[in-house]
């Protein structure tokens, strides 16, 4: 077998005529005037070219529709449909975050694909493998919950596809666990202790003693850590840290835990349903009225789902509808948004437009989809719109730098409308809240 | 964490969360113990009868009639799966059922969502049960403390069902020989129809008295499906004093672990689930043979 394979290598059949033609083809080639880099310049890899061969490029999606972050996952989804829709038709508002956009990405009409990561990295990398595989999807998203973003980076640097991270909140995704072919517009466990914690020394003094819920994976353990890296400078400690699982359907025993601390201050780090079903247990068990509440990584939705509990919480976020105020591009989204929706965006809904926004203008400055030239214009770090004002993307850890926003809930009689939960204390920039690019680990491999 | 007063605080919270796990438990165990069906459908119903009772709750704001509504509709419910679906699944291979409920949990869990969104619904205690109260040792919320005595109340009543009437005694011998049950001339399917719907009023029960412990979302029953099954197999699969037994100490067991170290205490839960299964494989009052 081996020697018939040799035998064939061997004998190349070539004859001296197409011999001749091939040699004629490559030096008039060459002599050709250089172009702009188009599809057929470049090398194939991961699903470039045939992803885009056609008039169209495909999408892979994959958030929690079920489980303890479905509610997330659902406005999350609802941003990165209004940006297809806005990018395909060249809306106003996309023109200002991606001027050359016209219909679609270098006049490809997006489509995509969604499937249900229940917040599940395996059944996320299950599906997106699918979509590189069958749809040779050009770029893939998710994440809602850290573990996703994190085994989608891999999943992204070994495919060598695009992946544009979701709502992620741990230091890990841009950290260790970062690679070349991710990005995160999102803020983090990070950049929230850093600009929250200042707000709560401020409020309620040096020296106090905190106590933690905290979900069991890589989300949770990097803001937990933030949290308490950066409290401890102004003297505060750890009265107990309650360590729970995703998706723990009672907290009672935790929180007793909690109630017998002599905690001063209570800082949930939980998610999704866990943060509103914890926070409630905490109101049933007493624990609210006697230490102070602070939401370091906001929760979509919490406010109304927690049903006035919220009421002098402080939080950080990414986005809150009121910034319109502030921001023209915030009041078009919000504009935009709840024309389709009928109701005012929350940030996982801001993050994915964002995200797929400066996707869009990455990608045609490039001029290619070709993915590694993509990744280059991302690193140049140029100065980007956003909903929140001007932001870039660092080269080393691809994380971007932007503001994150303080905010405190409203008291009820202070509500000007039924969705006015918050009230914006404080526009944090994002320059002073990053870590050094190389403090959490991050090595982020090839770009081939 | 570890403290006396600490101890004591979450020996008493494993006390109550082990009942509200015994009586989420007990239509499992009812229903597999009589009929010999796996409902993996149970947390679905379970579900269901907290969102039953919702939406009385939304129409009379009386919690008592949103108690009665989630678990009449459940049991309503549960009789029209025995005879549409479970029925024809009796002599089927355990496999088919648990597929067949399986896709059913799925099916009642997607419509909830379907009607009502992810997000979750709030069904506030009564009135006179809010707030938290003072035990000297502790303090706790009233509600659940309530909960204790009608977990104890519903559990009794079940048992006295089960072990004191004489559709108990039906039950029981259905349990042991429904082909001899049958040969004597009782109509053995219609009481499975009615165990069936036993369960499921059990199942609804558990939801709509749970209800103001957690807030509802349709996943409500998938979180807690995990735990019922562990409670059924450590207390032995099929035996309703079993469920009360393994509802109680799978409650210790979280409670008690998570004063040291909470990122153990569902670990230990499964760690003590398999020391059952290996040390007595049917469970802590279960009976070897029981099919």
């Amino acid at each position: 077998m081996n020697d018939n394979l040799i035998g064939r290598g061997l004998n190349l059949g070539i004859s001296r005529r197409s011999l001749l033609q091939s040699s004629a083809g490559i030096v008039g080639g060459s002599l050709l005037p250089s172009i702009p880099a188009f599809a057929e310049d470049k090398p194939a890899i991961g699903t470039y070219p045939a992803g885009v061969s056609g008039s169209t490029a495909f999408i892979g999606i994959a958030v929690p529709r079920t489980g303890t972050y479905a509610v997330q996952g659902e406005d999350e989804l609802k941003g990165y449909e209004l940006a297809i829709e806005h990018i395909n038709g060249g809306h106003e508002l996309m023109k200002k975050i991606s001027p050359k956009t016209t219909k679609g990405v270098l006049g490809k009409e997006l489509k995509y694909g969604v499937a249900d990561s229940a917040a599940k990295p395996n059944e996320a990398v299950q599906a997106q493998q699918r979509f590189i595989s069958e749809n040779k999807a050009i770029m893939v998203t998710g994440g809602t919950s850290s573990a996703v973003a994190v085994a989608l980076n891999k999943l992204a640097q070994r495919e060598k596809v695009l992946f544009v991270c979701g709502i992620s909140g741990s230091n890990d995704t841009t950290g260790k666990d970062c690679v070349r072919y991710g990005f995160r517009q999102d803020f983090y466990g990070q950049t929230a202790a850093a600009a929250i914690g200042p707000v709560m020394v401020k409020t309620f003094g040096k020296n106090k003693k905190a106590a933690y819920l905290t979900p069991d994976y890589t989300y949770g353990h990097t803001v937990t850590k933030s949290m308490q890296d950066f409290l401890t400078t102004a003297g505060w400690t750890t009265a107990t840290n309650q360590v729970s699982p995703l998706g723990a359907p009672d907290y009672s025993s935790y929180l007793l835990n909690v109630a017998n601390s002599g905690a001063d201050v209570l800082i949930n780090v939980n998610w999704g349903h866990d943060a509103v079903l914890s926070t409630q247990q905490a109101k049933q068990f007493g624990v609210l009225d006697r230490m102070k509440l602070v939401v370091p990584y906001q929760v979509p939705f919490i406010a109304r789902e927690t049903n006035g509990l919220m009421q002098g919480v402080y939080a950080s976020t990414d986005y809150w509808w009121t910034l319109e105020d502030k921001f023209p591009l915030a009041k078009m989204f919000n504009e935009a948004f709840e024309k389709k929706y009928g109701y005012k965006p929350e940030w996982g809904a801001e993050n994915a437009y964002i995200s797929f926004a400066h996707w869009a203008r990455m990608v045609e400055e490039t001029g290619s989809f070709y993915p590694p030239d993509v990744i280059k214009t991302y690193e140049k770090g140029e100065t980007l719109p956003s909903l929140v004002g001007d932001v870039h993307y660092r080269a080393e850890d691809h994380q971007c730098v932007r503001p994150v926003i303080i905010v405190r809930g409203k008291l009820e009689k202070d509500m000007k409308n039924k969705e006015d939960y918050w009230e914006v204390v404080e526009i944090v920039p994002g320059e002073g809240l990053m870590q050094k690019p190389d403090a959490f680990g991050c090595h982020l491999g090839n770009y081939s | 964490m570890v403290s006396w007063p600490n101890l004591v605080s979450q020996l008493f919270n494993g006390l109550a969360l082990g009942a509200l796990l015994a009586l989420i438990s007990s239509g499992l165990t009812i229903i597999y113990g009589t009929l010999g069906v796996l409902n993996l459908a149970h947390g679905a119903m379970f579900m269901v009868g907290g969102y039953a009772g919702f939406v009385a709750y939304q129409y009379t704001h009386s919690f008592i009639i949103a108690v009665i509504a989630g678990s009449l509709f459940v049991m309503l419910l549960g009789l029209l799966m025995e005879r549409g679906i479970i029925r024809q699944f009796y002599h089927r291979p355990h496999e088919d059922q648990l597929l067949v409920t399986f896709g059913l949990g799925i099916c009642f869990v997607e419509i909830v969502r379907l009607i009502f969104s992810s997000q979750s619904q709030i069904v506030p205690p009564p009135p006179l049960l809010q707030g938290i109260t003072n035990l000297g040792f502790m303090f706790y919320p009233t509600y659940r403390l309530a909960v204790v005595g009608i977990v104890a109340v519903a559990l009794g009543a079940l048992f006295l069902i089960l072990y004191r009437t004489r559709l108990g005694m039906i039950v029981r011998a259905g349990i042991e020989d429904s082909v001899m049950v049958d040969s004597l001339g009782i109509n053995v399917y219609r009481v499975f129809m009615i165990v069936f719907g036993i369960g499921a009023m059990a199942a609804g029960f558990a939801g709509i008295i749970n209800a103001p412990v957690v807030s509802l979302t349709p996943g409500v029953g998938d979180d807690i499906l995990v735990e019922t099954f562990v409670v059924v197999v450590i207390g032995g699969v099929g035996s309703f004093p079993g469920a009360i037994l393994g509802g109680l100490i799978a409650g210790e067991i979280i409670s008690v672990t998570s004063m040291f170290n909470p990122g153990y205490a569902y670990v230990m839960l499964f760690a003590a689930m398999t020391l059952v299964l290996v040390l007595r494989p049917h469970g802590l009052l279960g009976v070897q043979g029981r099919e």
